[in-house]
């Protein structure tokens, strides 16, 4: 077995709602970001795994996406898995 | 008749259900810890609200995968009756029995509050002891009860008559200002497509005894014995 980290980010699709984001927004226009057009939040996840091989990981990572870590209705993912 | 109420690690509306329908309806009711995979020999399960599993990940995301769900979703298939509240509503959302998901509030902030809420459809289980268009004054407490569904979805919702409660102000009126949330369409419960899956985001039984402010709370848990009456 080798050892992977896998790094994720979860993204919302684009048209969902994100108040989070549009508060930070107008908190950057207050410091004077005049130039800041928008901001979208997101989530990152680091997971260490064991597995045969690179594509045996990168194929259970999909899978922890998929069935947990994002909600497909409003949320997008993406990795990239790496031998450590 | 007999209820089960499924209680999952930070569940905290549990036993608010069990009062309203062990005492103040005189129904049978049983607690079902999360752990069980067994929900049969019930009429009506519900799903209460909380936080369960700290809201960690997404509200509903880590309560989905309890054994109890397996059950469920069993009991669902037979056509037993489910409720969903508050933080039930958002797990039979994620584990797929309703649709949308619950956004955060437009506002960040959470909301206790008692609404108004528009009766949409009375030909459910689960408001049949209501009329069309009634008014129903019961509370919310949620921080992430913004209903949102994709635009399919949302037309199919309303082409089959799913959505059955709706967010409006005293009168009736279906508006912005009505709005506490930023829920789509105003859309505080809605049916699965068999009819036997409810998920609202009020709290029904903290409105149960007028010395909490209102009693329409039980209109919900008495259609609910009054279909299953009528059923025989």
């Amino acid at each position: 077995m080798k050892k992977f980290k896998a790094k994720i980010h979860i993204t919302l699709k684009p048209g969902v709602f994100d108040p989070q984001g549009k508060v930070i927004l107008s908190a950057l226009k207050t410091l004077g970001h005049k130039g800041a057009k928008g901001v979208r939040t997101g989530k990152y996840f680091e997971i260490e795994l064991e597995a045969e091989d690179k594509s045996s990981a990168k194929q259970e990572v999909e899978q922890i996406c998929h069935d947990l870590l994002a909600n497909p209705v409003i949320e997008d993912y993406s990795h990239r898995v790496s031998e450590v | 008749m007999r209820f089960g109420v499924i209680t999952f690690p930070g569940s905290n509306c549990d036993h608010d259900c069990y009062w309203a329908l062990r005492k103040v309806l005189s129904q049978e009711v049983e607690f079902i810890w999360h752990k069980e995979e067994d929900v049969q020999g019930y009429d009506c399960l519900i799903l209460p609200g909380g936080f369960s599993y700290g809201d960690y990940l997404r509200t509903g995301a880590i309560a989905k995968f309890s054994p109890v769900m397996r059950g469920v979703k069993e009991f669902v298939h037979r056509g037993g009756l489910v409720l969903g509240i508050c933080n039930g509503f958002q797990i039979l959302q994620e584990a797929g029995l309703l649709p949308g998901v619950m956004l955060q509030n437009e506002s960040l902030r959470f909301i206790c509050d008692y609404v108004y809420l528009r009766v949409e459809n009375e030909k459910t289980p689960f408001t049949c002891g209501c009329k069309k268009g009634e008014v129903l004054k019961i509370p919310i407490a949620h921080n992430a009860g913004n209903f949102f569904v994709e635009k399919e979805t949302l037309e199919k919702l309303k082409g089959e008559n799913r959505i059955i409660l709706r967010y409006c102000d005293k009168e009736g009126r279906i508006s912005r200002a009505s709005n506490p949330n930023g829920a789509m369409d105003n859309i505080a419960a809605v049916i699965n497509e068999g009819g036997n899956v409810l998920g609202m985001m009020p709290h029904p039984e903290r409105a149960i005894e007028s010395i909490l402010g209102s009693t329409d709370g039980r209109k919900i848990f008495e259609s609910i014995m009054r279909s299953r009456d009528e059923k025989g």
